[in-house]
């Protein structure tokens, strides 16, 4: 690099009490340029990113900041430094405005009352500058999570950042938004700014970064850029091993049919229609994906076929059993199946709850756990015990709180739990959202050895690149209908992503018209 | 442990200091007071029994705050179940001559909890039905129990409209019921002057079981998921409005229970002046017993204790016996906001210990 880095990270360690975050991590970014810092969850990015914005204190190491050394004892200094952070989780306030949210710790007064008129200005004058559109009069609670995210790099802009962190920006985006998102972060290089893009995901960081800077249990393991690597090197440089991103299956030998649902129909919380004329039939010993962009029913069919939603209409079939209207606990006892919930903090796990009542949340009740209505709470530890080891959860004891787990040995537990018990059909939805590379590769190879034991899987998931990795047979979710269904071996990501965008094609495979 | 006890233990500390702070700007002694306190409180037997009896209700009322707590939901109905609880065990404990104790008096004590039980199940439903929320409606209730008893033993009007239907005509116009029978009223272990029923093994026999419901049951644990994250609950096939009103109609039967012993054991009839105070007191009591019911029991304790020792101090230094309310409420402040305690103290926030314990486990099975 020609220039004078803007921001050096010298030898940083961070020492918890019992724990080393980060060890001898030395960085430098470069102005106009992407810094990708890859890394499995836990291993320290974010640590180092909260050192940087002032939020944690250096054990030892130093920052240097357009060359000269810097202490940040607050994210106030950092801003002052011209250091701005959008966090994976929005530090917005979501019953103000845009405008009041931008100018939140740095109000711009007038006469004494806040001047709204001239930060709305600066706001529009900053979104036209990096095309960031976005209304400032308009409430955030009434934004898309996209527009969120852009309202949160207005922020930073706002307060004259040149260093943008970027902390799992595209976690909670739809394709199309990351495609977005990726063209302000180009338009923000080319303007000169720097900008560290924090994630996980692979395809991410090769489409996007100058140089990519990976971490693991808290070192640098190598710095590398986009042309040298590839995605299998950059997995074994996060996981310290051969990462299998190729998911290996045999040709699927599909049985009886297991879930039939027909005429199907749901509303959504508003009471618009979400769903309708669903027609879906998974067999015994086959995986099929339900591909679409996020929020054309594909979260309320799983309500419904779990039975957390209310069907109107049609006929919901499991193993035989006519479920239609049925309690969720009715379709998970007579039904035989199980549930991977999309949210897993929402619905797959009570944060307070040790690893081993997680494990049995939703079977608690049932022998050996539960004798009459006593907790055996032996049983209980023996079960998690089993599990814990069987399904390789990473954690100190089945005594630690689920929340304290990172989220790929979250979703393990939750994994763990709901393979445990004998099923005919598996409901997996986003199984492996927000986790890392060495959780995906187990979980993807469970599922798949799911199938292989004859067990009816459904498969939910925005990923694209998942549903092809799993699936035997594709269908296309559009508006609350299905509006195609293809066999995996005969499809094409052209194809599919036509059908995602409710395109239908002429193939007589094609049942479906989008309402 | 350790960490549990730290903020109610401190927050009671500094609410005795801010205590003795506005005892000495009103130029009275604190030290004079608190000994008066410690002695009407433990000085003597009668201080011992006074204590005892002034916590048995409290137990009772801080249990129902508790178990409803566990499910996410804040019972301030404690009151109104209490004063229900009260007035239908009276209406069983009067009624019923010669029958043998050991059938009138279980009978009473279950037609109190009854009444409570129904008290405090009908804001659950209600909440469940038409998402009315449970604070606003057991607050309102707390008056129609208080309207409601005080009409089942009205004494009538000088214009002769009708009495209310548990009132003693032998009271003549003083609103009040008879004394319930012998064979309902519950036993004394030491009669008076020191006035110890058997009501206090009945308020233990009932922490044990709760204790053992919310920890060692499924309907227990249903209960805690349900309060943790009813989503969750959900998910896991816990039927959530079920568990709602059931947890609520728990929480009402206990502050029932109290009414119940505090009749059938003390005042041996009810009238409108042995209201609920104990119902308000039985939140700060859950609350500083941080929910739990082994908790509860001992900061019942704690509170009994301060105000059997209320009178003596005024006594013996002369300050109002009203700080006594003052120093609870301040507990009631501290513990509700333990930020302000953990600032004072400079105690760790919670924030970090959880920070580093999340990254401890991030490592730890690798």
């Amino acid at each position: 690099m020609m220039s004078n880095p803007v921001l050096e990270v010298q030898e940083i360690c961070k020492i918890f009490p019992g724990v080393v975050a980060n060890q001898d991590v030395s960085l430098s970014l470069h102005s106009g340029e992407i810094l990708a810092l890859l890394g499995e969850n836990g291993a320290g990015k974010s640590t180092l990113m909260n050192i940087i914005y002032g939020l944690y204190q250096p054990s030892s190491g130093e920052i240097l900041v357009r060359g000269k050394s810097s202490k940040m004892r607050s994210p106030r200094d950092a801003i002052g430094l011209g250091i701005g952070m959008v966090h994976q989780h929005f530090q917005l306030v979501p019953v103000m405005t845009v405008v009041e949210n931008v100018m939140l710790g740095s109000e711009m007064l007038r006469h004494g009352f806040l001047d709204r008129e001239q930060v709305s200005q600066r706001i529009l004058d900053l979104s036209r500058d990096y095309q960031l559109e976005v209304e400032p009069s308009t409430l955030v609670e009434d934004l898309p999570v996209g527009i969120r995210q852009r309202v949160e790099i207005l922020k930073a802009l706002y307060r004259d950042a040149e260093i943008l962190i970027l902390d799992e920006p595209t976690a909670v985006l739809t394709p199309q938004e990351i495609e977005g998102l990726f063209e302000v972060m180009d338009l923000l290089r080319r303007q000169g700014k720097s900008i560290i893009f924090i994630t996980h995901k692979l395809k991410e960081v090769l489409r996007i970064a100058d140089r990519i800077a990976v971490l693991r249990q808290g070192k640098l393991v190598g710095e590398v850029t986009p042309s040298e690597a590839s995605e299998p090197r950059l997995a074994a440089m996060m996981v310290g091993r051969e990462v299998m991103l190729q998911v290996d299956k045999k040709e699927a030998e599909p049985g009886d049919s297991i879930l039939e649902v027909k005429g199907l129909e749901a509303r959504n919380d508003l009471d618009e229609i979400c769903l309708s004329e669903v027609d879906l039939k998974v067999n015994a010993g086959e995986i099929v994906g339900v591909a679409g962009v996020q929020g054309n029913g594909q979260t309320e069919l799983v309500e419904v076929l779990t039975g957390l939603r209310p069907l109107k209409n049609g006929i919901l079939r499991i193993g035989g059993h006519d479920l239609s209207g049925a309690t969720p606990r009715e379709i998970t006892d007579r039904g035989k199946i199980c549930h991977v919930p999309e949210d897993r903090h929402s619905y797959g796990m009570v944060d307070n709850y040790s690893v081993a009542d997680n494990l049995v949340l939703n079977s608690y009740y049932r022998s050996p756990f539960a004798k009459g209505m006593t907790i055996q709470r032996e049983s209980i530890d023996t079960n998690a015990e089993t599990l814990v080891k069987k399904f390789d959860v990473r954690t100190p004891s089945v005594q630690t709180p689920g929340a304290s787990l990172s989220g790929g040995n979250q979703q393990k537990m939750v994994i763990a739990r709901e393979l445990s018990r004998p099923i005919q059909l598996m409901i997996a939805a986003q199984p492996t959202r927000g986790i890392d590379v060495g959780s995906i590769e187990f979980i993807h190879q469970q599922i798949v050895a799911k199938r292989d034991e004859g067990i009816a899987v459904l498969l939910i998931s925005s990923e694209l690149d998942e549903i092809m990795a799993l699936s035997d047979r594709i269908v296309v979710m559009y508006r609350g209908s299905i509006i195609g269904e293809v066999l995996n071996k005969e499809t094409t990501r052209q194809e599919l992503g036509l059908l995602m965008a409710g395109v239908k094609s002429d193939s007589e495979n094609i049942q479906h018209s989008a309402p | 442990m350790f960490r549990v006890l730290l903020i109610p233990v401190l927050a009671l500390v500094t609410s005795l200091a801010l205590g003795a702070l506005v005892m000495l700007l009103f130029g009275d002694d604190p030290i004079l007071a608190y000994q008066g306190l410690f002695q009407g409180a433990f000085g003597s037997g009668r201080a011992w029994s006074s204590t005892i009896r002034k916590m048995i209700p409290l137990i009772l009322t801080g249990l129902s705050v508790a178990v409803a707590f566990k499910a996410g939901l804040f019972n301030i109905g404690a009151s109104g179940q209490f004063v229900m609880g009260s007035v239908f065990s009276v209406a069983v404990g009067i009624h019923f001559e010669g029958l043998p104790m050991y059938i009138h008096l279980p009978m009473a004590i279950l037609a109190g909890m009854l009444g409570g039980m129904i008290w405090g199940a009908i804001p659950g439903f209600l909440k469940v039905t038409t998402g009315a929320h449970e604070v606003i409606v057991t607050i309102m209730l707390n008056y129609v129990a208080a309207l409601f008893g005080g009409w089942t033993v009205y004494a009538g009007g000088t214009q002769g409209q009708t009495p209310g239907p548990l009132w003693d005509p032998t009271a003549r116009a003083i609103s009040e019921t008879p004394d319930v029978l012998h064979s309902a009223q519950i036993p004394w272990i030491f009669g008076p002057p020191y006035r110890v029923h058997f009501g206090v093994f009945l308020a233990l026999l009932a922490v044990l079981i709760i204790w053992w419901l919310i920890y060692k049951t499924t309907v227990g644990f249903e209960i805690r998921t349900v309060g943790q994250n009813p989503k969750a609950a959900r998910y896991a096939g816990i039927r959530v409005e079920k568990t709602v009103v059931l947890t609520m109609a728990i929480a009402g039967g206990l502050a029932g229970l109290a009414g119940t012993i505090e009749t059938l054991g003390l005042n041996h009839k009810f009238a409108p002046e042995f209201g609920g105070q104990v119902g308000f007191d039985g939140i700060t009591v859950a609350l500083l017993g941080q929910t739990h019911p082994v908790g509860v029991v001992f900061a019942s304790f704690l509170f009994g204790a301060l105000d059997a020792g209320a009178a003596k101090m005024q006594f013996e230094s002369g300050v109002a016996a009203d700080i006594i309310q003052v120093i609870q409420a301040l507990v009631l402040a501290f513990v509700a906001a333990p930020l302000i305690i953990k600032a004072l103290f400079r105690l760790r926030s919670t924030q970090d210990d959880r920070h580093s314990a999340s990254l401890n486990t991030s490592w730890g099975g690798s």
